[in-house]
């Protein structure tokens, strides 16, 4: 067998699900650690510095990292890495002094970025420590894209938001508020040196029924309508509210719905639960609120009385076991004051000229470089919504990092696909014979649960923090849950003597001292434990001295408890932190 | 010692044995020997076999003397009984609980030096009687409790840690016991379990002594560069050619006869153990062969390990003494103390 190449990073990398599994390869292991150590502001940095807005985003991510975190197979439920964000984030000290800052001597450069949204604030947040004269182009009164539009300030104050875009717009950013761009063309004109669109998905979609147009006063669009929630534009609703759609989009509305006047919400969905778009989470907190979600529900018909809504039409549908295909069962009419329509969002480009050589692809979106964010305009980038249609917050971070290297390169003459290196460092945790820098017992505790401000209360006051965060209490048991998978178990197959007291040891049997094998396949059926997981790697050997064999480690079943390092007498295994050096704008300069 | 008690961790459903346990029930006290040492495999080996012939875990007892591995008791089976002796006096307390009762499994955890120099005498004696028990020397070449001293094991030539050389002739058990008439006789490597454990499972089977000659190295004392019972020194010089597979009753046996020249031998409650022997001539039970089989691979500087001799016919230490086959505990009070006009009468007896 090959020997595992452990000086690629991406090797370590993946052993850190949590890391691997964020867009913007958050260091989820090294914040919890110093949240454990009571450094809430150094977990808070640790967080910013790869996804910059780690109060919005311990409120409100998706977190992709939850489902991939290695405590789930141990237990079932996985650290609660969310709301660990954000404890860094409320119990912060003032962090502004550690903040980077513009130097007063620009470069010269000048960037034009389109909207106010999280991936055109990550490009600027990128570039402006480096010299360039960032201006921001927004089309709404105030910074934020659909993080203050769409996202209820009940789940995101408006003040966390505040002060997370102005650690970025403070170093000096130029944001022409109320200033739609119009013309790409005209923009082009200007004489920026780079173009960034992060304009998003701003359109909410349209559902063509009979009667939609009929009473337009009582059907709304819930983009449209959040925002205008948002913005004090609306302030009521009727008390029978029926929104359309099972998405995030939906959940958010119903729950807005609820504090301004509708006491008999109803979410309709076409299709059975499982096959829901909403993250699990949004559900539960919408069901808490006694909205009611009925499924198997399609709009036929709006039916209004003298002009005025009075109930809306539905097929009730049987479907069969993937959801493919329907079949209508029977039909009812559901009274109602108002219609919200959550049915998704689309991407609206109506001031990009199609003849500039910026090429849009067949669903609308215009064709973007996945690694680079280019366009097929040089010079001109995109990201977030705008460039691969409705996401998330955590993926415009993403974008918005990989934009501004790219802008960089481009404005550095330096082709954009010349990527900095990606490096990392593997330093021993070793403090005496058996002490470790991290604490590895294994603590059985379970997910902590986040307390709720009470029903009465929270829709007395529309814009009251639902989520308390955690108690002090909570945040010492869930970040004791954290397997501090960075700290990985590093094997020097020269010092090995096959006393075989790591396998003696292992409390999860997940070494074996291998006989060599002619394939993977075959080295996966011969160890302790049969290596079933093919999504995770096997760590292997050079061969060893005495015999011949190789150490094998099923990445699937460590834990990190580094008891393999402690019984080892010649320090053949020893527990090294690995940390993930990632590219970003300006740092290639210094390789 | 670890900084942390190895975790139960629910990570994937562990296997459940006959009695519905699993390997970790067997399982004792952290170790708090040095890191390495042999005798912590050959504790996780006894786990194993433990775990393997699903022994309910009260059934068993744990006897040692003194010595790094007269510690291993506590290490594995914590819910078992235990008696930790004085050095060397292992053997004499086995042979009284032997007497006192017969329905459990005796498990044996001696040194090189409790064994040969200081409780040689017991051991020969407990040997003779064929005290029924699993009798295991963990011989690393030195008193590694006490830092190190050559024990009556050390081969002629084998240096210690700081480069004086061993002048005095070795005690090999294994030759000891076949010379006493002992009913089983191996000999196996701390670091080869795929060897030790099936012989530790015929010798929990075996009616009698079982005595097993572990090489296991001492990590801290006996392990350098000249030492014949290093890690090293024992790959290189393993004579790695009688190999056991022990059969449970319990298992089919059909597919597992004899193939090349394998050969079969039943143990007392029905297990069978499987030699494979690659000198084709090899019979382990023949003593005389046994014997001369292991001079003569000793002389070449080899060290043979496997199931060397057993010999179910021997009678054991119940047979020799017409020991009670109830457990003392289990007697009526009136049968066990009869009461004074029942000894009066046997002492007249003797008059
Ligand atoms: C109801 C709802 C709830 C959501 N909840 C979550 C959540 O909980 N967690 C999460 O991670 N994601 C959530 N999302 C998705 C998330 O908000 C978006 O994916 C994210 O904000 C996209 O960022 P962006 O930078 O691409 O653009 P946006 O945030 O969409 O910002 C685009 C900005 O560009 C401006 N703009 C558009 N066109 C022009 C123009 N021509 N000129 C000038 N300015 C222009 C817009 O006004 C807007 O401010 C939610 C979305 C919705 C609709
Ligand atoms: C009566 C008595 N004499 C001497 C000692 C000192 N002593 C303790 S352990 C030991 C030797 C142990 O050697 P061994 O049985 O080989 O065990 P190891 O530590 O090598 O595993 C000696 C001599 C003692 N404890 N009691
Ligand atoms: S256990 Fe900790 S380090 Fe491991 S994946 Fe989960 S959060 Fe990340
Ligand atoms: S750190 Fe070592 S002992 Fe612990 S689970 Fe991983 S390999 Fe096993
Ligand atoms: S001194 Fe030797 S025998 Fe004793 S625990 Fe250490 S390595 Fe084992
Ligand atoms: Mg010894």
């Amino acid at each position: 067998m090959q020997a595992t190449d452990i000086g690629d990073p991406d090797y370590f990398h993946r052993v850190v699900e949590c890391q691997w599994a964020c867009p913007a390869h958050t260091n989820v292991p090294e914040y919890i650690r110093l949240i454990a150590q009571g450094r809430y502001s150094d977990a808070y940095m640790v967080n910013r510095e790869s996804n910059v807005f780690p109060g919005i985003l311990g409120r409100t991510c998706d977190r992709p990292c939850e489902p991939a975190c290695r405590r789930e197979r141990v237990d079932g439920s996985p650290v609660a890495i969310c709301r660990l964000k954000r404890v860094a984030s409320d119990l912060r000290d003032d962090i502004t002094d550690r903040l980077p800052h513009a130097p007063g001597v620009k470069n010269g450069k000048r960037v034009a970025c389109i909207g106010t949204g999280p991936a055109s604030l990550v490009v600027a947040n990128d570039l402006m420590p480096l010299g360039y004269e960032v201006t921001i182009f927004e089309a709404t009164a105030e910074p934020g894209g659909l993080m203050r539009t769409s996202i209820p300030s009940f789940r995101l104050p408006a003040q966390v938001l505040e002060e997370e875009i102005g650690y970025i717009v403070d170093m000096g950013v130029e944001v022409r508020y109320s200033t739609p761009v119009t013309s790409l063309a005209a923009l082009g004109r200007d004489g920026y040196d780079a173009i960034f669109i992060g304009s998003g998905a701003p359109k909410g979609k349209d559902l063509a029924v009979e009667g939609r147009h009929a009473d337009p006063e009582h059907v709304h669009i819930g983009l449209d309508w959040l925002k205008s929630v948002a913005f004090g534009h609306i302030g009521s609703i009727g008390s029978r509210v029926l929104v359309i759609g099972v998405g995030n989009t939906a959940m958010d509305c119903c729950r807005t719905a609820r504090r301004i006047g509708g006491t008999d919400v109803k979410i309709m969905a076409r299709r059975p639960r499982q096959f829901f778009k909403a993250s699990p989470w949004e559900l539960e907190d919408a069901e808490e609120e006694q909205v009611e979600i009925l499924v198997n529900h399609a709009p036929q018909r709006f039916i209004t009385e003298e002009g005025r809504l009075v109930g809306v039409e539905f097929d009730v549908l049987e479907w069969d076991e993937n959801a493919t295909h329907s079949r209508k069962v029977d039909t009812v009419f559901l009274p109602c004051d108002d219609v919200i329509l959550a049915i998704g969002q689309e991407n609206a480009f109506p001031w990009i000229e199609r003849d500039l050589g910026l090429d849009f692809s067949q669903d609308g979106l215009p064709v973007v470089d996945t690694v680079t964010m280019q366009t097929t305009l040089p010079g001109v980038f995109a990201g977030g919504d705008a460039a691969f249609g409705p996401k998330n917050i955590i993926w415009a971070v993403a974008h918005g990092h990989e934009a501004a290297i790219s802008i960089d390169n481009h404005c550095r003459g330096i082709p954009v696909d010349e990527r900095p290196v990606t490096r990392m460092t593997l330093t021993s945790q070793k403090m005496g014979l058996t002490e470790w820098s991290y604490h590895n017992d294994y603590n059985p505790s379970p997910r902590q649960q986040m307390a709720h401000v009470d029903l009465v209360k929270r829709f007395s006051e529309l814009r009251l923090e639902v989520e308390l965060g955690f108690s002090a209490d909570q945040t010492m048991r869930e970040v004791q849950r954290c397997l501090n998978c960075d700290v990985q178990p590093v094997f020097d197959a020269p010092l090995c003597i096959e006393c075989d007291a790591c396998i003696d040891i292992c409390p999860v049997a997940c070494l074996t001292i291998a006989p060599d094998a002619d394939s993977e396949a075959n080295l996966r059926t011969m160890l302790t434990v049969a290596a079933e997981n093919l999504d995770e790697a096997l760590y292997v050997s050079e061969p060893l001295a005495q015999t011949g064999r190789i150490m094998v480690k099923d990445e699937n079943l460590c834990v990190h408890c580094g008891l393999c390092a402690e019984r080892c007498p010649t320090a053949a295994w020893n527990m090294e932190k690995f940390d993930l050096r990632l590219g970003r704008a300006g740092i290639g300069v210094l390789l | 010692m670890p900084s942390i008690n190895k975790p139960l961790i629910p990570l994937a459903a562990l296997p459940t044995n006959e009695i519905g346990l699993t390997v970790r029930d067997y399982e004792g006290s952290m170790s708090t020997l040095c890191a390495g040492c042999g005798h912590d495999s050959v504790t996780a080996a006894i786990v194993r076999t433990l775990f393997e012939l699903s022994i309910p875990p009260h059934k068993v007892v744990k006897l040692s003397g003194i010595g790094c591995s007269s510690k291993t008791t506590a290490y594995f089976d914590s819910a078992a009984h235990g008696f930790n002796s004085a050095h060397g006096r292992m053997a004499p307390i086995a042979t009284g609980a032997n007497a006192a009762n017969r329905d459990v499994l005796y498990i044996g955890i001696s040194g090189d030096g409790d064994s040969l120099s200081i409780g040689a005498g017991h051991m020969v004696h407990a040997i003779r009687r064929n005290v029924h028990m699993v009798y295991v020397i963990e011989n690393n070449g030195v008193y590694g409790l006490t830092k190190g001293q050559f024990s009556a094991s050390a081969d002629i030539g084998s240096a210690a840690k700081h480069g004086e050389a061993n002048t005095v002739a070795p005690v090999d058990p294994v030759m000891l016991a076949l010379s006493l008439g002992a009913s089983f006789v191996a000999r196996s490597f701390s670091g080869d379990k795929e060897q030790l454990v099936p012989i530790l499972k015929a010798a929990a089977q075996h009616r009698g002594l079982a005595l097993i000659d572990v090489i296991s190295p001492c990590v801290q004392f006996n392990n350098h560069y000249g030492s014949t019972k290093s890690y090293r020194y024992v790959r290189e010089h393993e004579l790695r050619e009688i190999d056991p597979d022990f059969i449970s009753t319990g298992h089919e046996i059909v597919a597992d006869l004899p193939r090349d020249g394998a050969m079969m031998v039943a143990m007392h409650d029905g297990g069978l153990v499987r030699f494979r022997t690659l000198p084709a001539d090899y019979d382990p039970t023949d003593r005389e062969a046994a014997m001369h089989y292991v001079n003569r691979a000793h002389a070449r500087g080899e060290i043979p390990t496997g199931l060397l001799f057993v010999d179910e016919s021997v009678p054991d230490v119940h047979e020799l003494n017409h020991t009670s086959e109830t457990p003392l505990v289990e007697l009526p009070f009136d049968d066990l103390c009869p009461g004074s006009a029942e000894l009066e009468a046997l002492q007249q007896s003797f008059v």
